[in-house]
């Protein structure tokens, strides 16, 4: 079967974009392909700077005819009806039609259409310049005389030519003919632009790779890849060093080139007193070169690896002294800042940040730092870190935003804070909290143990979502634009992976109050804008919770902190149900004991008390909804024990009072394994009351009583958690 | 090159290296203009680029602009920074189709050899905030430097580009002191001659470094500079209303007056921010205060006979 060969040939596309364009062309391709009955049989897309090329093997050279029976009206039917029928299946006249006969309801007319299947090359040529037309880039431009006109194209960069074809391996395929905004489809495309530009003439896709191969392009960009990384390290090897691999910057230089020649070039040592890390974000960030590293010492060395787009004329000494300028120039301006930031105290840069706004209704960094400095300090207790330390620590901890290298650098923020710090002889706990108080940034990312760092991270994250629920800045659906979501997470991570014992509605409550100070300030201070922050962030309601009065905010703000646990136990393959019944308990912000009672609660249930126990629960909390719903009235009072009669109630009603002491005693203890096992001694006796007892009792009385007793055992079983939240 | 005599080369004398790629845009075609007398951060500000780039006629025209960038002194002490430089900028309208060809051989006249450098295109998609441009194109790599910008602008002055022009920016010290071989731009060869003759970059422009720094920085008036930005504006805002035809807004006479304060108040702007004065969020309201006045400017201009009204 025939193949397609398609190749969109422009000025230089994006580094960045040119994978997805890659994946998007083949899908628009194939799924146009597929929607019109052309079944394929494969396909691969492919991309270099200047091209995205296609090819679609195995298409069938048409589609298949369809055949359709329309029913018409029957014989003899009024006119309008046959003349609506004549039309819509476009037969001249009836003697077209076939007559159906059907001796229930009498004959009928049948149109028979037949719609003939059009030739691939057809349907290619019509589908084609709409997937160029309505292409997904990013971003795209105009270009040229014909920008100027109406429905002009848009495209990355300027589109110059077009190759499609289609055919067979054995023939000369055919020429895919459209045009799109005065570009002919063809089959001629360029090679290198520097090593050979001349035009070429390909018929298909094997021809095309081998051919562009000849004229130095390398299409395919995981061989630009390998070839780019097995040179690179050959090259580091052959000098015995090793090369520092950079996934993300492979992808890119990659991208950049049709045909890689990479070359080694070096850097005068001295620039290696700057900490590696400055060093390795100068060169790849701006030159877009790899680092390479002494593998005795695991320290950078001072060469760098560039990759060229050209096989120089002089074996490319040219362009390895132009690179090392440029180098050497950049890494003199690092330097530079590096030195002139090690000249001023890291607490020298403070002052400033009270003139930079955090934001409008949060007052400026400098507020927020002393905010966070505050908190921290509460914190620090409850986490055993020292508490001076620590209110150093967060004291510092942002300073290096105001430096020359975090300015040049924004990835090295934090890093470059504790670097400082040691240079200017702070304690190394302090030191590290600066790098470490960013984690953790992600699900992936490391959780910081330091006691110091913890106390900082967790007043950092706590600060921003206070704040930001003070000002109803809230996340909603995908929207998250201060990232509140990962601030949260964060916040449990550390809790959970070190874990702390902390009351985060208390926190969240008594940070609060230094947030209504900066709002003070910013009411009496600010201009209209900043005056609404006021009324807003201390129009707070208070609310009970768990017996005292706290903000509704800190309450809602729990909520949310349960909805991010319960994504995160789930991603671990807990039951998330799980976690709302524990918090249905009410006044659960123990993180840590939260998690506890869930891995309690989890393991009861996969026991067959626990089942057992659940179902005896569930079966109670049923029974007593839809007699309180029949009656009108709640039955959640003690039950009367001269009303038992039987000897399954009592029985019942001693194993509650027993399990409602050794539970109560476990959870004392925190230990809520015995809880669970505790609650487990109650099954018999459910199980023995559902068997013997009738609830619905002809007295009155006994009914009520016994209905009593049913919610005695939700009660009992509420020492752990709300069984009635648990899903089946 | 052939009847240059060498003093002239490009890669001997930065005038030289000027004149040469002066000659190869005039050989495209293009009106070689001088520089614009007004103080501004870019070649772009340029009317000849600014507001030519807008409406449907033709345009193709290259010229040296001295760029004002009151943040970027270094008192003479960085080898590659300036407060004060030289941008080369051509616009040419509609883009051709082989701009790139044309640009790897103006690189070719000034010295660049194409088989010998590792010459690339690397995205850089060009936003203007103040004048209410942008573009897409690449920052142009000679051997890992950038050494021009390439835009085929997309929006200026808050206008469509129809048809779109294509621009290029050489940063020509740079340039040059690639070609010449040297690593501070005050060893630059200025006009080509050695030994006693010889005048470098340093001696022309040093001292203009070492004032204008402390100038920037230290001791601009800002109480005059805070007025000259309300006055450039609300003459920029009168002239601009003056200039309607008959007080209908259907043909505009005074665009490029109105124009010329708008690169007044852009400039003072500048000048106050390097000054420290104006702060982050100040700051972002100057820059809409500007790109008011150069949207203005932009309606106001394809209301014109040159704008392409009719």
């Amino acid at each position: 079967m025939p193949d397609l060969l398609l190749e969109l040939f422009s000025e230089e596309i994006p580094a960045r974009m040119q994978a997805k364009a890659a994946d998007d062309l083949r899908r628009m391709v194939t799924d146009r392909l597929v929607a019109e009955g052309l079944v394929y049989e494969g396909a691969k897309a492919f991309a270099t700077p200047r091209r995205l090329a296609l090819t679609v093997h195995g298409i069938p050279a048409r589609q298949s005819d369809l055949k359709e029976e329309r029913k018409g009206p029957r014989v003899g039917g009024p006119d309008a009806a046959v003349q609506g029928f004549l039309k819509a299946t476009g037969l001249k006249s009836l003697d077209e039609a076939k007559i159906q006969h059907d001796p229930k309801k009498g004959d009928f007319y049948i149109a028979l259409i037949e719609k003939p299947g059009r030739a691939t090359l057809d349907v290619l040529a019509d589908m084609l310049p709409v997937i160029i037309r309505t292409f997904p880039w990013p971003k795209s431009m105009r270009w040229g005389e014909r920008s100027g006109r109406p429905g002009a194209l848009s495209w990355v960069r300027p589109l110059h030519s077009i190759v499609a074809t289609f055919g067979l391996e054995t023939e000369t395929p055919d020429v895919v003919k459209f045009s799109i905004d005065g570009i002919e489809a063809g089959q001629t495309t360029l090679g290198h632009r520097f090593m050979a530009p001349a035009a070429i003439s390909v018929r298909r896709f094997e021809d095309y790779e081998a051919k562009l191969l000849d004229a130095k392009v390398v299409l395919d960009p995981q061989r630009r890849k390998d070839a780019i990384l097995t040179d690179a390290k050959q090259l580091a090897f052959a000098q015995g060093f090793e090369l520092v691999e950079d996934q993300v910057l492979l992808d890119e230089v990659s991208g950049l080139v049709e045909w890689p020649v990479v070359l080694m070039g070096s850097f005068d040592p001295e620039f290696l007193s700057i900490p590696g890390e400055v060093v390795r974000a100068t060169i790849r960030n701006n030159q877009k070169c790899f680092v390479v590293s002494d593998p005795k010492t695991g320290k950078l060395t001072n060469k760098f690896i560039l990759t060229a787009n050209i096989e120089a004329s002089d074996g490319g000494k040219a362009i390895i002294a132009g690179n090392e300028r440029v180098i050497r120039a950049r890494l003199s301006d690092a330097k530079f800042f590096y030195e002139t930031d090690l000249k001023t105290k890291l607490e020298d840069r403070l002052p400033k940040f009270e003139s930079i706004v955090f934001h409008e209704k949060l007052g400026t960094q400098g507020e927020r730092i002393k905010r966070i400095e505050r908190l921290a300090a509460e914190i620090a207790p409850l986490v055993g870190a020292d508490v001076e330390k620590t209110k150093r620590a967060a004291r510092l901890a942002k300073a290096d935003l105001l430096t020359e290298v975090v300015g040049e650098f924004p990835e090295l923020q934090g890093l470059m804070g504790k670097y400082y710090a040691l240079a200017q002889g702070e304690d190394a706990s302090v030191a590290a909290a600066s790098e470490e108080h960013y984690k953790p940034q992600g699900p992936a990312d490391r959780v910081p143990t330091d006691p110091v760092s913890v106390a900082v991270a967790l007043a950092d994250k706590i600060d921003t979502l206070v704040g930001f629920w003070a000002i109803d800045e809230k996340p909603t659906g995908s929207k998250d634009p201060y990232a509140l979501r990962r601030a949260a997470l964060g916040a449990i991570r550390l809790v959970l992976e070190n874990n702390l014992r902390v009351e985060v509605v208390s926190l969240f409550d008594k940070h609060s109050e230094s947030i209504d100070e900066t709002s003070k300030r910013l009411a009496q201070t600010g201009g209209q804008e900043q005056g609404g922050a006021y009324v807003v962030a201390i129009a707070y309601a208070a609310v009970s919770w768990n017996g005292r009065q706290v903000r509704e905010n800190s309450v809602e703000l729990l909520s949310f902190f349960a909805d991010r646990l319960k994504g995160q136990l789930r991603d671990q393959g807990a039951r998330h149900d799980l976690v709302d019944a524990v918090f249905a308990l009410g006044g659960q912000d123990d993180l840590l004991m939260v998690v506890r009672r869930v891995e309690a609660l989890g393991k009861f249930l996969d026991t067959d008390d626990g089942k057992n126990l659940l179902a005896g629960i569930k079966r109670a909390a049923n029974i007593l909804r839809i007699e309180e719903k029949k009656d009108g009235k709640a039955y959640d009072g003690a039950p009367d024990a001269a009303l038992y009669s039987l000897d399954e109630e009592k029985a019942l009603a001693k194993a509650m009072d027993q399990v409602k002491v050794e539970a109560g005693a476990a959870v004392a203890k925190e230990d809520f394994a015995a809880a669970m096992s505790a609650m487990a001694k109650l099954r018999p006796a459910v199980d023995a009351f559902f068997e013997h007892v009738k609830v619905n009792d002809g007295d009155a009385k006994v009914r009520e009583n016994r209905l009593k007793l049913l919610n005695e055992i939700r009660a009992a079983t509420r020492a752990v958690a709300d069984f009635s939240r648990i899903q089946d | 090159m052939d009847a240059v005599p060498a003093h002239m080369r490009p890669e001997r004398s930065f005038q030289g290296f000027i004149l040469a790629l002066q000659r190869f845009w005039a050989d495209q075609g293009c009106v070689i203009l001088q520089p614009y007398d007004m103080e501004m951060g870019a070649g772009t500000f340029h009317p000849a680029t600014t507001l030519r780039a807008l409406g449907p006629r033709p345009w193709k025209a290259a010229y040296v602009q001295p760029s004002r960038r009151p943040k970027d002194g270094r008192y003479g002490e960085n080898p590659n920074r300036l407060q004060h430089y030289y941008q080369f900028q051509v616009i040419i309208k509609p883009s051709p189709p082989d701009l790139q060809e044309l640009y790897l051989k103006s690189l070719a006249a000034i010295g660049i050899d194409s088989s010998l450098h590792d010459i690339r295109f690397v995205e850089d998609d060009w936003e203007s905030p103040t004048l209410g441009a942008w573009g897409l194109g690449w920052e142009c790599w000679c051997d890992g430097m950038e050494v021009s910008q390439f835009t085929y602008f997309q929006q200026v002055a808050g206008v469509e580009c129809s048809p779109v022009a294509g621009e290029l920016t050489y940063g020509l010290e740079r340039l040059a002191m690639y070609v010449q071989g040297v690593d501070r731009v005050y060893d630059l060869n200025f006009n080509g001659r050695e030994g006693a003759e010889k005048v470098t970059y340093g001696d022309v422009f040093l001292q203009a470094e070492q004032e204008y720094s402390r100038h920037n920085f230290e001791h601009s008036d800002a109480e005059m500079l805070f007025r000259q930005f309300s006055m450039a504006e609300e003459a920029c805002q009168k002239y601009l209303d003056a200039g309607w035809k008959d007080g209908k807004r259907e043909a505009h006479q005074m665009a490029l007056p109105a124009f010329d304060q708008c690169i007044k108040a852009s400039h003072a702007f500048n000048l106050l921010d390097a000054r420290g004065v104006i702060s982050v969020t100040e700051r972002q309201s100057y820059i809409m205060r500007v790109r008011e006045l150069a949207k203005a400017c932009g309606e106001a201009w394809v209301h014109t006979e040159a704008g392409g009204a009719a």
